[in-house]
């Protein structure tokens, strides 16, 4: 994957970009606004990661400037000011994510994970598949080799997310922010029960599990027979 | 203010204690004043009585028998209605002359003066008794005199004078009541108003301060004192929530560092050591936690209040509070109820009002024992709208609730359990922010908590 990152913080952005190199990505680095946007603007990545506060042109600004003239590359705004309503106008402003420094590096590379592959699943499917279990999004139904699986609404809204994401890292702060619609932080991992609950349903009556915990960083769903898991 | 807040109030007390001693000296000052007119004009009297007979005594030794007669006639007809008594009896006491029609039987004292009353013969009939003062003198011949004065007159005078000290008495008691009232009125409204911004600084409204009049009276020196204490306290807390602020900003930034490196370090370890990385991860997020708390929760108190704020539909937000926490109850075999007859809308932050129920749920589901029951529910009125946690789990002693708002504070000191003892603070921060009142009670047994939002929140 091809990522811009726009960040004035030196050390920040070499963390970055060395995390992301060693995750397999491409990484062009810029560390002011206009630069920033100069790349951007050749509209030749993935996702671009842009930091909130920046000399010459703030990350909002940036993000407004790419959709006026077209440019639906997925962006994902740094902050550290992490206040409620940064978040609501960067988010308004045309940014398809937003993180709050400091984070942990396993998020943000979900999240930028994630964000790529909205940008190709976004052409409308009715349909999903992971391995043998499959989920009908217009009938709202959700089948695993050939059983029906019951599952309540919100357990549907998990599921879809999961699967959508089939083979990327999700972490719980990505699941309540989806799922649930509120951005907040819970004391206790209560997406942890969400989770053993939704596998007991789609894991429990059969040999292959499709649902992983990757330690420490959140959860996985992937074909069992795929190679390299 | 009702009566019985009036009774109450310590200015009224005063102001009473004042009118009851204004009072007695007045009466005192009052009594004074009657013992010397009333006695004086009586002085005046048997002075008058005293100069009459010593005049009527002249005569009669010098005019002998007739002359004397004579001049009490003369006396007599001059006025006949007057206040004089006269009376000339012979050695038997049988009147010879005189407006008195027969010896009075009362005897008189050692100086001659005797009290009686005026017969009913002499005056007409159906007047009140009335009495009469008189002098006796023994004239040469065994002749007896009597010279006295109607007393109704200066018994009149002396009735209207105590009338009219007893109607002075009255009114001065009336006044300095009616002084009191509007005194301890006042000084109970000022109060009231003090007490008013004391009991919203005591709600967290640390910036609030006591009205002033700018009278410059010992009242607005008090308030004040009061004040710049006031902005003392305010200015310490401030001190100490900016260092903790502080630690928690300046450590978050090294302790993600720290937690960036030992995922990175995690793939590279041998197997032996994963589950040690791991776990030294999990130990830095908690810390993190934290410290993202502690953050929150300074963002959240020095928020503009309505900055993010918009429309909520409360009895949604509470459905997927509960979505979200009904299947954690289940799993600690915990009963989750919900109970939502209305569904208002307030203005409000969604984010912050989710983040505080998941924490009072957090909470519950941590402290309910397995079989417990924990019920959310919504109760509005034309003002509020109340979101009501309650759990019949072991609850927190009263003595304790106060406490349980405070930052770091946990029910059991042991900090055994999980969580950094600032989910409570944080739902109370963002009480606040919503100017929502956050009450602790006894839900027999268990604990109850009311956030109750005013409706135009």
């Amino acid at each position: 994957m091809r990522i811009l990152v726009i960040e004035d913080d030196r050390e920040m952005l070499a963390y970055i970009a060395k995390g992301l190199r060693e995750s397999g990505h491409v990484v062009d680095e810029a560390s002011d606004g206009k630069d920033g946007l100069f790349l951007v603007l050749e509209g030749k990545y993935d996702v671009v990661v842009v930091d909130r506060m920046l000399p010459g042109r703030d990350g909002v600004s940036i993000v407004q400037t790419m959709r006026s003239s077209d440019n639906r590359t997925p962006v994902l705004i740094l902050s550290a000011l992490g206040e409620v309503d940064d978040r609501v106008e960067g988010l308004r402003k045309g940014a398809d994510d937003y993180l709050t420094k400091p984070f942990a590096f396993s998020e943000l590379l979900a999240r930028i994970e994630a964000l790529a592959r909205r940008s190709d699943a976004e052409a409308i499917t009715t349909t999903l598949r992971v391995g043998d279990l499959e989920m009908n999004l217009l009938a709202r139904t959700v089948v695993r080799a050939g059983q029906t699986i019951d599952v309540q609404p919100r357990e549907f809204r998990l599921l879809e997310y999961l699967m959508r994401h089939s083979g990327q890292v999700v972490t719980r702060t990505m699941l309540l922010e989806k799922v649930w619609d509120y951005h907040f932080d819970p004391q206790t991992n209560v997406i942890d029960v969400h989770i053993s609950r939704l596998r007991r349903k789609i894991d429990r009556d059969f040999p292959e599990p499709l649902l992983q915990t990757v330690r420490g960083m959140g959860y996985v769903m992937r074909p069992p027979d795929k190679e390299g898991s | 203010m009702h009566a019985a807040q009036l009774l109450r109030s310590s200015a009224f007390r005063v102001a009473l204690v004042y009118a009851v001693l204004f009072g007695a000296s007045v009466l005192l000052l009052f009594g004074f004043i009657y013992w010397s007119t009333a006695g004086f004009m009586r002085q005046q009297s048997d002075a008058t009585i005293e100069a009459e007979i010593a005049g009527l005594a002249e005569r009669y030794r010098s005019d002998g028998l007739n002359g004397l007669t004579a001049l009490i006639e003369q006396r007599l007809s001059r006025a006949p209605e007057g206040p004089s008594i006269y009376l000339f009896a012979g050695p038997d006491r049988r009147p010879i002359v005189g407006n008195l029609d027969r010896w009075p039987a009362a005897e008189p004292d050692a100086e001659g003066w005797i009290d009686f009353r005026l017969g009913e013969s002499t005056r007409p009939q159906g007047e009140s008794v009335r009495m009469a003062r008189a002098k006796v003198f023994r004239l040469a011949g065994g002749f007896n005199l009597l010279v006295g004065r109607d007393m109704q007159e200066l018994e009149a005078i002396e009735a209207r004078i105590v009338r009219t000290l007893i109607w002075g008495v009255g009114m001065t008691a009336l006044l300095a009541l009616a002084g009191g009232v509007a005194v301890s009125y006042g000084v109970g409204r000022r109060l009231g108003s003090i007490n008013v911004a004391i009991d919203e600084i005591m709600k967290g409204r640390l910036s609030r301060r006591l009205p002033t009049r700018d009278s410059g009276d010992e009242l607005d020196l008090l308030v004040g004192n009061v004040n710049r204490m006031l902005t003392n306290i305010e200015a310490a807390m401030d001190d100490v929530r900016r260092v903790s602020d502080n630690i928690a900003h300046d450590l978050r930034t090294p302790l993600t560092r720290l937690r960036n490196r030992l995922e990175l370090v995690r793939g590279a370890t041998a197997p032996d050591n994963e589950e040690a990385v791991a776990d030294a991860i999990h130990e830095a997020d908690r810390l993190l936690q934290t410290f993202n708390a502690l953050l929150r929760i300074a963002r959240v108190e020095s928020r503009n209040r309505t900055d993010g704020f918009r429309d909520v539909e409360i009895a949604s937000l509470l459905a997927d509070v509960a979505d979200l926490y009904g299947p954690v109850a289940e799993a600690r075999g915990q009963r989750l109820e919900v109970s939502v007859q209305s569904a208002p809308v307030i203005v409000a932050d969604a984010d912050l009002l989710f983040q505080a129920l998941a924490n009072l749920l957090d909470n519950a589901v941590k402290y309910v024992p397995r079989g417990g029951r924990i019920k959310l529910s919504l109760a509005t009125d034309a003002a509020t709208a109340t979101i009501v946690v309650e759990d019949d789990g072991p609850g927190i002693p009263e003595a304790l609730r106060g406490k349980a708002l405070r930052r770091f504070w946990r029910l059991d000191d042991s900090r055994s359990s999980p969580g950094s003892g600032l989910g409570l603070s944080l739902v109370a921060a963002v009480a606040r922010l919503h100017d929502a009142e956050l009450l602790l009670e006894d839900a027999a047994p268990g604990l109850r908590v009311l956030l109750r939002l005013p409706a135009g929140a």
